[in-house]
């Protein structure tokens, strides 16, 4: 059984392999470095550790959905239903505790587990029914947009609700005055979140089937690899990661916006294909998933020191670099070739 | 007899939401009424003049779904013809001009045919996956429609002519309409009666099997996606001129989704190889109509967004081999009931 998917993998391509595989994720890495430098050099307490910090607090969420992304681009897929699945679970949290009157850490187990329970749902129907990811995860796009504007179509606050202050809660390393940082607790649960991701895609039988499958789906098959509970399994990876990026959110902002991370599911593919993660899968490192991640963070915190340009302009060198890694990606792939024949 | 048979279930679809409306509204729903302006009206009629925008992106979606391909850009295409027109009408000091409008709306079509041509060489010389290559575009596209309205919502003056593409009416008909007819039928004729539709079908097929055959798949490659784009753009200068500004963050927003969603409703699979240019027409209908159903119903409108997801899991589930082997498993294990496979595999030979 072969599977035919809109991101699958030219024939001809190869893995990137010996050292070529850490080229993309080294020019991150240098461009991270270079945009942290050229803030440095042009603008006065970009120094500051908490400058850096931040990149952690603002995009926490951002994070957990593009490791949770990861996971599903490596296999060869794309989930488009994390940006609505997120808006939704905020608002779940939202509506669960402050209208149903739940206790919220019931509310929050009962949300992460109804994303990790979507996304079995959908992996069940991309990998049992054959449909395309793309347009499987279309379904949970406008379906869960749908259900947010439905529970509530405007602001819900959580502000009288206690628990929902823990995730803001400072860690101090420091004073900032003496060049001290700090980070709220909410900003751990993502660096929990991706050493848990890095542990499973690198030492554990689930995560070497990722890439397998990603490579090719029919060798993984033939060399009797757990290609289904694979397949399921990442995309329940992915919607636990938007269910808890929505509580995360509920956390930081302690309200429910229901047109809350519209795009963000292209933010999230962005910084994955920038982190070095090739589309068609197979290939990358969810580290570079991090570093992909802090460019994004790294550019509007840039325009924002920046102070006379506009948020858009993000968005515009996003496109470019993703360019720029696409067209080296493309050129590795096949100096690759060319080594092998 | 293939085509029509293709064609049954999406009108079948059709003909129940028009049912479902008439019952809910009554028969002025699908009737045509004069206006007092003389021109056509009435639910149906501007169902299909808000659908124009809609089809015309879902066309020229069909034709790049029919390569293999898929275009993500067409939304972020949108905007930027959008707001290419209607800042050049108001940069200029008289918006009423004639001469204005045409070299405005050239402007903003040379522009989005550009945009195709550089999606289509990245996909075609370059060999990057359609899906990454548009994704390009789609994130930057809005930023350079910012760019270009410098974050404004450039507002055109209700009496330039621009506004004429999006509200006016020839012949009673509304202009959207005629241009959405136009290009329906102007891309049929090339596709059905010139030899262009088997060469697409032919790409979508197996690229380097037909440039062996001596296809230009190249070529050809970068010609859907420049018409693509330029459907787009069209569709934008339209939605534009209705509204009479063109709001860069939020003009054709998901737009590309509702185009593929129009195309797969259609029949034209998202595997490349076939399309079928009125079954996507059949299907841009059908999500207009289900919009106003919806409220037709006494729904409230954000219930739009949660039957969009029903229509395209039922649509995605009935194309599928295994879902349709799986469910009728149980009515073909029974002895008794007749045996449905073999008959129709020999009706096909």
């Amino acid at each position: 059984m072969t599977t035919q998917t809109l991101t699958e993998r030219p024939a001809r391509s190869t893995l990137f392999d010996g050292l070529t595989r850490y080229v993309p994720i080294g020019a991150t890495v240098a461009l991270l470095i270079a945009l942290y430098l050229g803030g440095v050099a042009n603008y006065p307490n970009f120094d500051s550790p908490q400058v850096v910090a931040k990149l952690f607090i603002d995009n926490a969420p951002l994070l957990v959905i593009a490791v949770g992304m990861t996971f599903v681009i490596l296999s060869g897929g794309i989930d488009l239903s994390v940006g609505s699945v997120m808006a939704f679970s905020t608002m779940a949290c939202a509506w669960l505790t402050v209208d149903a009157g739940i206790p919220a850490p019931a509310a929050l187990v009962m949300v992460l587990a109804f994303g990790t329970l979507w996304g079995l749902a959908i992996g069940a129907v991309i990998h049992y029914f054959n449909v395309q990811p793309f347009i499987a995860t279309l379904v949970g796009l406008f379906l869960f947009r749908g259900l947010t504007l439905q529970i509530n179509s405007e602001d819900v606050s959580m502000r009288e609700i206690e628990f929902w202050q823990w995730g803001m809660t400072h860690v101090d390393f420091g004073e900032i005055r003496d060049g001290g940082f700090w980070l709220p607790y909410l900003s751990f649960v993502a660096f929990a979140v991706v050493i848990v991701a890095f542990v499973t895609l690198h030492y554990t039988r689930f995560g070497r089937g990722v890439y397998a499958v990603g490579g090719s789906e029919s060798s993984a098959l033939l060399m009797g690899l757990p290609v289904a509970r694979t397949k399921i399994g990442v995309y329940a990876v992915s919607g636990f990661c938007a269910a808890l990026a929505g509580v995360l959110a509920a956390f930081a902002t302690k309200s429910a916006n229901p047109l809350a991370n519209v795009g963000a599911e292209l933010d999230a593919i962005a910084a994955v294909v920038i982190g070095g993660t090739l589309l068609t899968g197979g290939a990358g490192f969810v580290l570079g998933t991090v570093a992909g991640v802090m460019v994004w963070g790294m550019l509007n915190t840039l325009i924002a020191f920046q102070g006379n340009l506009s948020s858009w302009w993000a968005r515009i060198v996003m496109g470019i670099l993703l360019l720029a890694f696409i067209l080296l990606q493309r050129v590795l792939a096949r100096s690759g070739e060319k080594r092998r024949t | 007899m293939n085509y029509a048979k293709r064609l049954m279930w999406p009108l079948i679809i059709l003909l129940a939401l028009i049912v479902v409306n008439i019952v809910a509204t009554g028969v002025d729903f699908i009737v045509p009424s004069v206006n007092e302006d003389g021109r056509l009206g009435g639910a149906f009629v501007n169902i299909l003049r808000r659908s124009a925008p809609l089809l015309l992106i879902a066309l020229g979606m069909t034709l790049v779904i029919a390569t293999k391909g898929i275009d993500l850009s067409v939304g972020a295409v949108y905007a930027i013809g959008a707001a290419i027109a209607c800042q050049t009408i108001i940069d200029a000091p008289d918006q009423t001009a004639a001469g204005l409008v045409f070299s405005a709306v050239a402007i903003a079509l040379v522009v989005t045919a550009v945009i195709g041509a550089w999606n289509g060489v990245m996909v075609a010389y370059f060999g990057i996956q359609p899906i990454v290559a548009t994704l390009i575009l789609m994130i930057a596209g809005r930023g350079i429609a910012q760019l270009v309205t410098g974050g404004q919502i450039p507002k055109v003056q209700d009496s330039s002519p621009f506004t004429e593409l999006g509200r006016g009416a020839f012949l009673a008909v509304p202009i959207p309409i005629w241009i959405a007819a136009l290009v329906l039928t102007a891309l049929a004729l090339l596709t059905r009666r010139t030899a262009l539709g088997m060469l697409l079908e032919s790409v979508g097929g197996n690229p380097e099997a037909s440039r062996l055959a001596g296809i230009r798949s190249k070529g050809i490659t970068v010609l859907v996606y420049l018409v693509c784009a330029l459907c787009a753009g069209l569709a934008g200068l339209i939605g534009a001129a209705n509204l009479g500004s063109a709001d860069a963050n939020n003009g054709g927003l998901w737009i590309e989704l509702d185009a593929i969603l129009a195309v797969v409703i259609g029949g034209t699979a998202l595997l490349g190889g076939r399309f079928f240019l009125l079954g996507t027409a059949i299907g841009v209908v059908i999500i207009g109509t289900l919009e106003d159903t919806i409220i037709n119903v006494g729904l409230s409108s954000q219930w739009q967004f949660t039957a969009k997801a029903i229509v395209v899991f039922v649509v995605a589930l009935l194309q599928s081999p295994e879902f349709r082997a799986w469910i009728l498993k149980p009515i073909k294990r029974r002895p008794a009931a007749p045996a449905p496979a073999p008959a129709e595999e020999v009706q096909a030979k």
